[in-house]
C-alpha cells in the first residue's frame, strides 16, 4: 500500500467558489440524503480541481458538509492516489509505468521526465511541471501513454514515445495547445489499418427496424 | 481453419469510435431496439434468456451472469434493490471498458435497465476509475440523452421507473473488487468486506446488490435481441458467446478487438495485433488475462485457446482477456518484478498477508532480476506466495501470488541462471535483440 501524509504547509482557509458549489450540487443530487457520505471522493476531486491540490482545511470543510468526521474524510483523501496532498506544477504528467506500458517504452518516458522536469513529484523551477509516475490507467492497447492534468482538464495521451513525448513537453512549456489521446494516426484503439467493423449495413439503419424477440412464443404458450 | 467472428455478429459495433456515440446514432446501430418488448415478457424471461445465453461475467472472474442475477431477493422488502455497474477497469492489460463506455454507452444503459429490470431495481450506479475522466464525461452525456428521450428516469416509455447515477473512484485498483467497490461508493475507504453477507442479501448501504462488469451488461440487450442460442453459438460448450479483447505489448498492433470466445491466441494476435513484433517465433511469453493470471511460455501459447477452461488447464486463466504479449527482448523478471510493484502499491493495507507480503515478494523479485540472489530463495519465495494465495478477505492476495508463480513454474532456469551469472561477474541479462522481419 501506498503510504501517503498531507503537506506540512497548509493554507488557513479554504471554501469552494461558484463553479465547484454548482458541481457539488449535481453531484449530491445522485445519493439518498442519510447517504451523502458517497459524494466524498466527487467532493475531494472538486476541490481538487479548483485548488489543485487536497488541503486540510478543504478536507475539514468536506466533512461538515456531509456529516462526517474529520478523521474519515481524511482516511479518504490519503487512501485514493488521485488526490495531490501537495501542490503540483500546472502541468501534471502522469507517466503509466506498469508492465504493459513499461514493454512498450514507458521508461523511456520516465528518462525524458528526470531530465527535463526533475526529480518526481518535485515541482519544476519554473512551477510549470510535476511529473509522477502512476499505476496502469487501463490504456494498454495505447501504450506507453500519460495522463495531463491541467487547466484544460484531464486528458490522456497516448501513442507516445521518447521523441513525441519531449515534443510535447516543449509544446506544453511554451504555453501551446496540444492534441489529446493517441498521437499516432489511430482513431483510439483499433488495430492499424483494420478491415474489422467495415460492414456498410451495420450503420444503414437496417438495424433500427422494427423486429421481432426470438425465443418469445414458448413462454407465452 | 477457426471461424473468426464476422461483422455482422458484432455486438459493438462502434467499438473503435468511427461513429457518433449519440443516441440517435446508437439508435441506427440497434440499441434500444425492442427493449420495451423484452421488458413486456418479464423477469423470468430475461433472467432465463440470460442463463440459457451461457453468458460469463467479463469482469475476471467468469461468473455466470444470468444465475448471478437470479440471486437476488424474489420480492422487494423494506430494503429497495440497487445494481452497481464495476466500470473500475484497472487491471493491468484491460481497456476494454473504456472503449464502451466513450463509443458505445447507450448499449450499456439499455443494459442496465434490462438488469435492473430483471432484479427489481429502480437505480443503479455505474462506478468508473477516477482516471476516466473522458469517460465519465460521455457517459453522462449518453445519460442525459437517454433521460431527455425519456427511455430513463421516473416516467419513461418503458413504464419501469429507472435511474441511472455516474459514480467516480480516485485511483485505486482495489475498488475493482466488488465489496471495496461498495464501500467506495458508501465514501469510505476501498476495502473489501468480508463475506458472507454477499451483496445480494446486504451490498450497497445494506441493500440487496449486484455488482456486474460493464461487458457483462452493454451486451445483454444484444443477447435478447438476437436471441440466446445466436450468442451460444460461438466458442467451446460453457466458454460461449463473443468477448473484447485487449491486446497490448510487443506486437505489431496493439488493439481491442470483439471476437468469438475459444478462439486460438495465435489467430487472434496475427489477424488483429499485426502478429508479433519479429514473428511468432520470437515469442518469449504472454499473459493472457490481466496482470492477475499466470504467464504462459511459447510452448502453450502456440496451440492454446482463449477460454476459461482452456487457460485454466494450464493454470492460468482467461481473467478480462487481456492478452499482454512479450517478444524474446524481454526482461521477464523484471516484467513480473513490476507487476509485484504493482500489486505492492495497490493492496489496500487490510489483511498482514497481503500488505506485508507484496512488497516482500516485489523486493525479491527485484533483486533477483538483477541476480543478487540466492538459489535457495527461489523456493522461499515460492513459499511465500503460497501463504499470501488463500489467506486474504479478497483475492488481491491471490492476483499477486500467481504472477509470481507462475514465473518460477516457467522460468525458473532463468532466474537460476541470472543467479549464476551475477557470481562469476557475467553480465546478469543480455536482452536479444528483435529478430528482422
Amino acid at each position: 500500500m501506498s503510504v501517503r501524509r498531507l503537506a506540512k504547509e497548509q493554507p488557513e482557509s479554504f471554501a469552494f467558489n461558484k463553479k465547484s458549489e454548482d458541481e457539488i450540487k449535481f453531484w449530491l443530487a445522485k445519493y439518498p440524503e442519510s447517504k451523502k457520505a458517497s459524494a466524498v471522493i466527487p467532493m475531494l476531486w472538486i476541490a481538487q480541481k479548483q485548488e489543485g491540490w487536497v488541503c486540510e482545511p478543504a478536507i475539514r470543510d468536506i466533512a461538515d458538509r456531509l456529516s462526517m468526521p474529520y478523521i474519515r474524510v481524511f482516511e479518504v483523501a490519503t487512501f485514493y492516489t488521485m488526490f495531490n496532498l501537495a501542490p503540483v506544477g500546472e502541468n501534471l504528467v502522469q507517466v503509466c509505468g506498469t508492465t504493459p506500458c513499461m514493454l512498450r517504452g514507458s521508461e523511456d518516458l520516465m528518462s525524458v521526465c528526470k531530465k527535463r522536469i526533475g526529480k518526481q513529484h518535485e515541482m519544476s523551477e519554473d512551477g510549470k511541471f510535476t511529473w509522477v509516475e502512476v499505476e496502469c490507467m487501463g490504456a494498454c492497447a495505447n501504450a506507453p501513454m500519460i495522463q495531463l492534468a491541467n487547466k484544460d482538464g484531464d486528458h490522456y495521451i497516448e501513442d507516445l514515445d521518447a521523441e513525441t513525448f519531449e515534443k510535447l513537453l516543449d509544446d506544453l512549456a511554451a504555453g501551446k495547445k496540444v492534441e489529446f489521446g493517441p498521437q499516432s494516426e489511430r482513431n483510439a484503439s483499433e488495430p492499424h489499418g483494420t478491415k474489422v467493423l467495415s460492414d456498410p449495413s451495420l450503420y444503414d439503419g437496417s438495424r433500427a427496424k422494427k423486429i421481432k424477440l426470438p425465443n418469445t412464443e414458448k413462454a407465452e404458450g | 481453419m477457426v471461424e473468426l467472428l464476422q461483422d455482422k455478429d458484432r455486438i459493438f459495433t462502434n467499438l473503435f469510435g468511427h461513429h457518433s456515440p449519440g443516441l440517435d446514432a446508437a439508435q441506427q446501430r440497434g440499441a434500444w431496439n425492442g427493449t420495451k418488448d423484452m421488458l413486456d415478457m418479464g423477469r423470468d424471461w430475461i433472467i432465463d434468456q440470460m442463463k440459457a445465453s451461457g453468458l460469463r461475467g467479463r469482469g475476471g472472474a467468469g461468473f455466470p451472469t444470468g444465475l448471478k442475477w437470479s440471486f437476488m431477493p424474489k420480492e422487494v422488502g423494506a430494503r429497495p434493490h440497487y445494481l452497481v455497474v464495476n466500470a473500475d477497469e484497472s487491471e493491468p492489460g484491460t481497456c476494454k471498458d473504456r472503449e464502451i463506455m466513450r463509443h458505445d454507452p447507450h448499449l450499456l444503459i439499455e443494459g442496465c435497465l434490462i438488469a435492473s429490470f430483471a432484479m427489481q431495481a429502480h437505480a443503479c450506479y455505474i462506478y468508473l476509475r477516477g482516471e476516466y475522466v473522458t469517460e465519465r464525461l460521455a457517459m453522462e452525456k449518453a445519460v442525459k440523452e437517454a433521460y431527455e428521450a425519456k427511455l430513463i428516469g421516473e416516467k419513461n416509455v418503458h413504464g419501469w421507473p429507472f435511474h441511472v447515477y455516474i459514480h467516480h473512484g480516485a485511483g485505486a485498483y482495489i475498488c475493482g473488487e466488488e465489496t471495496a467497490l461498495l464501500e467506495s461508493l458508501e465514501g469510505k475507504k476501498g476495502q473489501p468486506r468480508l463475506k458472507p453477507p454477499f451483496p445480494a442479501n446486504a451490498g450497497l448501504y445494506g441493500c440487496p446488490t449486484t455488482v456486474n462488469n460493464v461487458e457483462s451488461i452493454a451486451v445483454a440487450g444484444t443477447i435478447l435481441r438476437r436471441g440466446a442460442e445466436w450468442f451460444a453459438s460461438f466458442g467451446r460448450e460453457r466458454n460461449v458467446g463473443t468477448k473484447i479483447f485487449s491486446i497490448s505489448g510487443h506486437v505489431n498492433n496493439p488493439c481491442n478487438v470483439e471476437e468469438v470466445m475459444s478462439i486460438p491466441m495465435r489467430t487472434l494476435i496475427e489477424t488483429h495485433a499485426g502478429g508479433v513484433r519479429g514473428g511468432w517465433d520470437n515469442v518469449k511469453a504472454v499473459i493472457p488475462g490481466g496482470s492477475s493470471v499466470s504467464l504462459l511460455p511459447k510452448d502453450i501459447c502456440d496451440d492454446v485457446l482463449m477460454d476459461f477452461d482452456a487457460l485454466s488447464a494450464h493454470k492460468s486463466g482467461l481473467g478480462t482477456a487481456a492478452v499482454i504479449v512479450m517478444d524474446k527482448s524481454t526482461d521477464v523478471v523484471k516484467a513480473i518484478a513490476r507487476i509485484s510493484y504493482f500489486y505492492r502499491h495497490e493492496s489496500c493495507g487490510q489483511c498482514t498477508p497481503c500488505r506485508e507480503g507484496t512488497g516482500w515478494m516485489w523486493r525479491v523479485l527485484t533483486r533477483m532480476a538483477a541476480g543478487e540472489s540466492t538459489i535457495e530463495e527461489i523456493d522461499m519465495l515460492l513459499d511465500v506466495a503460497g501463504q499470501v494465495e488463500g489467506h486474504t478477505i479478497c483475492a488481491l492476495g491471490d492476483a499477486a501470488a500467481w504472477p509470481v508463480q507462475g514465473l518460477i513454474r516457467h522460468f525458473r532456469s532463468e532466474i537460476e541462471e541470472r543467479i549464476n551469472n551475477y557470481r562469476e561477474g557475467k553480465p546478469v541479462f543480455v536482452s536479444q535483440a528483435v529478430a528482422a522481419e
